[in-house]
């Protein structure tokens, strides 16, 4: 069971992407995620693939930005830590990077075990000099991620969208 | 599958004929270390771009190239450490299935630029096998100068994705460094692949 929230922002997300002028998502599965990732594979102008972990992310972001392409990633925050290394790569070229993550360990959160990385990873990319956007409920999330996109395209930065689980709706058990 | 070949290949010699006669339509990533020497001395060229850092990430960063460009051919250049440090990539390019894709691993079994200790490959590890059961199309094993000959027909005309395992001896040629400014070796790919005015993007 899942906390009752507003979750128009699922389909909107998708327009923010089509907006964006994003020709290539890559994603590690969430549930939060997962309109946006069905809409994605059913779009025949949007290059959508998942990948094993979020470590080939950036790699494979930068190597979309080499080749001329806007793209994004999708995760979640339970698996960022495993990105950290590679975001060397776009510190030292210049490339925008832009990640919407969904949180977990945090708001209500029921299982332990996404904790230690829900809690930390926020200062963690901050410290890695990523600039972290916050969604913290669900009115927040597509204006948040918007400007997260055109801040990681028009000012070649890596930007991080992280939305609360206030707004994905914490499970409940 | 073994990698258990008695014959071995020089890295630099091997690398030189796999890009001789190269064309404008091959785009190149190579990742640390002695992979970028091997390529830079092949031929100094805007349409080589080299991670010498973030190491793991030169072969997603040629499949991202790859599926932005499916009118070009793409190669990764990479040593069999750097690949190991990636390997997932490998599962994501069977997913994916970008027939202009070319990974090109560089096995000498040895950890070359920290001091030569065994690397996994030099055990057991068998790269070639784990693109095969990741869904590469077509899978060549080199060790001689007609294997590279056919691994250069196959990086510029498929069936792609492909990949090669280069046999190689653990000789270290010398270094000859590139540009090893990130963005300036980015924004000089870009302007020769997409133009003047993607400066301005």
């Amino acid at each position: 069971m899942v906390e009752a929230v507003d979750s128009s922002w699922k389909d909107q997300l998708y327009e923010t992407i089509k907006t964006l002028k994003i020709s290539q998502v890559v994603y590690v599965p969430d549930a939060g995620h997962a309109k946006l990732i069905d809409r994605c594979l059913a779009d025949p102008d949007i290059d959508c693939f998942p990948l094993v972990n979020e470590f080939e992310s950036v790699g494979v972001c930068v190597g979309a930005w080499l080749g001329g392409r806007r793209s994004c990633v999708l995760m979640q925050s339970s698996g960022i830590g495993n990105a950290i290394n590679a975001l060397g790569l776009v510190h030292s070229t210049g490339a925008p990077f832009f990640a919407v993550a969904t949180m977990r360990g945090e708001w209500g959160e029921f299982n332990g075990w996404q904790t230690p990385m829900g809690q930390s990873i926020p200062r963690m990319l901050e410290a890695a000099n990523i600039v972290v956007n916050r969604a913290e409920t669900a009115a927040d999330v597509i204006p948040v991620t918007e400007a997260s996109g055109r801040l990681a395209f028009n000012s070649y930065l890596p930007v991080f969208t992280l939305i609360s689980q206030r707004a994905t709706g914490a499970k409940v058990f | 599958m073994t990698t258990g070949s008695q014959n071995r290949l020089e890295r630099r010699g091997a690398v030189h004929r796999l890009l001789a006669e190269r064309s404008a339509d091959l785009l190149v990533v190579a990742g640390l270390g002695s992979a970028i020497w091997d390529a830079e001395t092949a031929g100094e060229t805007p349409l080589n771009f080299y991670l010498l850092g973030a190491m793991g990430s030169a072969t997603p960063t040629a499949l991202g190239l790859a599926t932005a460009q499916p009118e070009k051919r793409v190669l990764a250049l990479v040593g069999d450490a750097e690949l190991a440090m990636g390997m997932w990539a490998l599962a994501t390019i069977g997913w994916r299935k970008p027939e202009n894709l070319s990974v090109v691993c560089l096995d000498n079994g040895r950890f070359g630029e920290t001091g030569g200790q065994v690397s996994h490959t030099g055990v057991n590890l068998d790269l070639a096998g784990v693109a095969a059961a990741s869904g590469f199309q077509t899978v060549r094993r080199v060790n001689d100068d007609s294997g590279i000959e056919e691994l250069r027909s196959l990086v510029m005309n498929g069936p792609g994705p492909v990949f090669g395992l280069v046999e190689i001896t653990a000789n270290m040629p010398p270094v000859q460094m590139p540009i090893r400014n990130g963005a300036i070796g980015m924004a000089r790919f870009r302007e020769a692949l997409l133009g003047p005015d993607s400066l301005k993007e």
